[in-house]
């Protein structure tokens, strides 16, 4: 037997899943399915789909605080934020094309259950540091609650950071509650022009250094800068990196001129005013340079999280052996790499320049025949390992929810 | 309030486990002398004193991890402490348990400006990493008021906050990785110089575990790249009210200042008397907002911030025109435990956090409560996050006196939650809050909580007694019950 069970309410997520553990069956959890082609591939004969549980429940935009279900579609918190001026300060980003799926087909509960973040995640943190409270069933079929909706609250063990990026494997939550942020009233981004790898990454980590709070720090080889939608960038003929300002006006005008001299001296500098701003920073933030490959190519995308200043080397290293194409965000320290087929999407490559650059990988498309035989999240070492699955067995003791979504037997 | 029942056997191999831990952690590193194990009996929460079995300053993370699968092999329980400045009895010790005292891990072992990160030990001191890295124009933007004396163990441990956390984020918000010895002596590593750890968020979970989840023997911290500039205005309100509608209408307006603090009347009188900051005598309240950025930024910033007051009814408004006057704006503030410590035998600091709307109703609640417990309080608050801070002035030696403060105490955290906030903000849940989880929490929610702690400590030795009002065995909370019935809702379609 196999099935689709959507709940309408918490306490029918709570039945179905007090089901499934009764049944000893294990189920696939679901919000809305835009990442469901996101870590390893998985067989069971249940889906629990919570895009029923949707709506935004409380938004209270002088106290920047939010509660929605899990299944509420980020677009319609996002226009709900923008009618206040706010905003999901950590940018989450819309992997949808990137995984061959529609635009804007995310939900919130995806966003926090993958830790999702965008070029801001230097300036602002990722979905974890904006989560403040969380409803949930563990896969025992107990309903419970973590943190509040308050942003200063150390009262008892922050679950919430359990959740996020725990990919549906410890819990179907149920409610979330999340920190908002105003917009920023302006926005400007330098561009350094023709820098190689290596001088980009440390243009980048020479302006995080700096005290203009810099929001966004993208560097978009020459082939990846040609295929940008925005005029400037794609035809500028080489490579483009990107630095980003936002704050009130008169300051983002004065980092912005401090941050062109810093520039200026390595090679030719241009400035993108608020449009091509933001249509750039939505390209690095969905890393659209490799959405094409996502039907009908072969091709695996890596994501790398990693030392910023052994960000270029790391990424050299690894096309030096296979042939790929990287984008560069967060200074440096996240890179996007897309390489050439393989069957082992050149997982030992990947891994060993990530060990030396300090870092994890995680291989966020590839077919599933791949994905089931090399590991898609970073292997952990034995006792971090082993306590991962204690964790897991504390709130999953009988493998119902996701198993081995993120690792074997977990 | 009741600590687990010391174990008399334990207590009773008290000359064995020195012994052993002597030969973990040689010469001065154990500590059996009776009069030396006083230093030790108590944390920033003084009301509770209980001296350690026996106390062990180990200096490297093998000798941690030596000594914890020690205590893990004979079943000794273990209270891990840094500088002991807790204000919820979160390093009390315990009668049959050995006292871990970090303060010999000081060094900062490595600072990588480029990475804007500084690798250090758990028992340097949080000011201590911002004296390492400002020669280089760095800082570390948690500012606990303790931060002469506290660890960035213990704040990692509490995730402390501080009144730079409304812009910078707290501890959890600022560190990038973690070294951490499990009881059994295993040692794992969280993150790095990256962002995000993968897997499981372990940092996440480790930060604010109050020492009972492993003890950190490492940590990566952020650091940031100090502002060009920083200016404070000072605000006066002659009534409450006001002052919460002006910082309410400050975040509204899209500014997030990099501190803003509020004093009430007490407070104020109090902060004055003791440093003589030049703050107004004759208002109600009084908010100190920063602002920081270049120049331009906070010149721009001051007008807004300025312009809202004046709109929200502000009686007086002063700006600071030099660095020594922001300084001098907050002296005051800064001083505000010891100032009031100065108008009252003693005093006890509670750490609520609410919803900031709820300021002017919460307030009055505590004015009433004043009333009805006989004793005085002064109100600080981290106005921007809507961290409260009311002290309660009490005198140890009057009768009762303290009884009426802790259940005063209670009173207000009730209230706190009861208005949608939390029973604690920065301090943490120790041994102080511990009886009042349930006030937050069902059983099913703490049940959740303590299955997460059996997968770090399954026999309970770390810390126990601190954050859970009833403690149960890992065994039976692993326990299922589950009843067979119909797949739910069988109407819906399916394929
Ligand atoms: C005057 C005063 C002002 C204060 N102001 C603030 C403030 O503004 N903001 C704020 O957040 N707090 C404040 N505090 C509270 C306190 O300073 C913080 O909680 C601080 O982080 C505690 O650090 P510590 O090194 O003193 O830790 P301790 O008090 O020694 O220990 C605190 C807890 O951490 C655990 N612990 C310590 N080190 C480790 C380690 N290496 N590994 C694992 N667990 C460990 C202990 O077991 C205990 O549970 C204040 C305290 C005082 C006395």
């Amino acid at each position: 037997m196999s099935g689709l069970l959507k709940p309408a309410d918490a306490e029918q997520a709570r039945e179905a899943i007090a089901w499934a553990v009764a049944e000893e069956t294990p189920v696939e959890i679901r919000g809305r399915g835009s990442k469901a082609s996101l870590g390893r591939p998985q067989q069971t004969d249940y889906q629990i789909d919570l895009s029923g549980l949707s709506g935004i429940s409380l938004y209270e935009p002088d106290e920047l605080v939010m509660s929605a279900g899990p299944g509420t579609p980020l677009a319609e918190i996002e226009a709900a934020l923008a009618e206040h001026n706010q905003e999901l300060a950590f940018e989450p980003a819309d992997y949808g094309p990137l995984l061959g799926v529609a635009a804007e087909a995310g939900s919130i509960g995806g966003v926090f259950a993958c830790n999702l973040a965008g070029p801001r995640r230097i300036k602002a943190g990722a979905a974890r540091d904006h989560f403040l409270g969380v409803h949930g069933v563990s896969g025992r079929g107990e309903a419970f609650k973590s943190g509040g909706r308050v942003v200063k609250n150390v009262t008892g063990y922050d679950l919430c950071k359990l959740m996020t990026g725990s990919y549906g494997t410890l819990a179907a939550m149920t409610d979330l509650t999340f920190k908002v942020l105003p917009l920023p009233e302006k926005t400007r981004t330098v561009l350094a022009l023709g820098l190689q790898d290596e001088a980009a990454v440390a243009l980048m980590c020479e302006a995080a250094g700096s005290p203009h709070e810099v929001s966004g720090l993208a560097h978009l080889p020459g082939p990846v800068a040609a295929r940008s939608g925005v005029s400037y960038v794609a035809g500028a003929g080489t490579s483009v990196t990107a630095i980003r300002v936002e704050g009130p006006g008169p300051s983002v005008e004065y980092r912005c001129d401090a941050l062109k001299q810093m520039a200026s001296g390595k090679g030719a500098v241009e400035e993108l005013h608020s449009h091509n701003s933001a249509a750039l920073w939505r390209e690095i933030r969905d890393v659209t340079a490799f959405a094409a490959d996502a039907v009908g190519s072969e091709r695996p995308l890596w994501r790398l999280s990693v030392t910023p200043t052994n960000g270029a080397e790391a990424a050299k290293k690894i096309q030096d052996q296979a042939e790929g194409e990287a984008v560069f965000d967060w200074a440096g320290g996240l890179i996007w790499l897309s390489l050439a087929a393989a069957d082992d999407a050149h997982a030992d490559l990947v891994r060993g320049a990530v060990a030396a650059a300090g870092g994890h990988a995680t291989l966020v498309r590839a077919a599933d025949a791949v994905r089931a035989a090399v590991s898609v999240f970073q292997p952990q070492p034995a006792a971090l390992a082993a306590l991962s699955a204690r964790v897991k067995d504390s709130f999953d003791p009988r493998r119902i929810l996701n198993p081995g979504r993120m690792y074997p037997g977990v | 309030m009741q600590m687990p029942e010391p174990d008399q056997a334990v207590i009773g191999r008290r000359r064995e486990l020195i012994q052993a831990l002597q030969r973990i952690v040689a010469g001065e590193g154990v500590i059996y002398d009776e009069a030396a194990l006083k230093a030790f009996e108590c944390d920033g929460l003084t009301a509770y004193r209980q001296p350690p079995m026996i106390a062990v300053l180990p200096e490297t993370t093998e000798e941690v991890s030596a000594v914890l699968r020690l205590c893990h092999e004979e079943g000794v329980k273990v209270v891990p402490r840094g500088a002991g400045t807790s204000l919820s009895g979160g390093a009390l010790p315990l009668a049959d348990g050995v006292l871990l005292g970090m303060g010999k891990f000081n060094r900062v072992l490595e600072i990588d400006y480029e990475n804007r990160c500084a690798v250090v030990q758990p028992g340097v001191t949080n000011l201590g990493i911002t004296h390492a890295v400002q020669d280089e124009g760095f800082y570390y933007a948690p500012d606990p008021s303790s931060q002469i004396a506290c660890t960035i163990g213990g704040n990692v441990a509490e995730n402390s906050g501080g009144v730079h956390c409304l812009k910078y984020g707290l501890t959890t918000n600022n560190i990038l990785g973690l070294e951490c010895v499990l009881i059994t002596g295993e040692v794992i590593r969280i993150g790095g110089k990256h962002l995000d750890s993968e897997g499981y968020d372990m940092m996440g979970l480790l930060t604010g575990s109050e020492g009972l989840l492993g003890v950190v023997t490492e940590v990566t911290v952020r650091i940031l790249k100090k502002p060009e500039t920083a200016r404070a205005l000072l605000v006066g309100f002659q009534d409450l009210e006001k002052a919460g509608d002006c910082v309410a209408k400050v975040i509204a307006a899209g500014v997030i200042p990099a501190g803003m603090e509020m004093m009430d009347r007490p407070a104020i009188h109090a902060a004055e008397a003791f440093c003589q900051a030049g703050y107004p005598m004759d208002v109600e309240a009084l908010l100190i907002v920063e602002l920081d950025g270049p120049a331009a930024e906070v010149d721009h910033l001051i007008d807004v911030v300025r312009g809202i007051s004046e709109s929200c009814g502000a009686v007086s408004v002063r700006v600071s025109e030099s660095e020594e006057e922001r300084l001098s704006f907050w002296a005051g503030r800064k001083a505000a435990f010891p100032a009031v410590g100065r108008i009252s035998p003693d005093y006890y600091c509670m750490d609520g956090t609410i919803p900031r709307h709820k300021l002017p109703h919460v307030l009055t609640r505590i004015s009433e409560l004043s009333e009805h417990y006989g004793l005085r309080v002064a109100n600080v608050f981290h106005a921007g996050d809507g961290n409260l801070h009311p002290l309660i002035l009490y005198d140890a030696n009057q009768p009762n006196e303290l009884e009426r403060a802790e259940d005063f105490g209670s009173d207000i955290l009730k209230l706190c939650v009861e208005v949608g906030g939390v029973l604690t903000g920065e301090h943490g849940v120790g041994v102080e809050k511990r009886d009042l989880m349930g006030e937050m929490f069902s059983k099913a929610d703490l049940d959740q909580q303590q299955r997460v702690k059996c997968a770090f400590d399954p026999d309970g030795l770390l810390n126990p007694g601190k954050v859970f009002p009833t403690l149960h065995r890992c065994a039976e909370l692993g326990r299922m019950h589950i009843s067979r019935g119909q797949m739910p809702f069988p109407d819906l379609p399916r394929f």
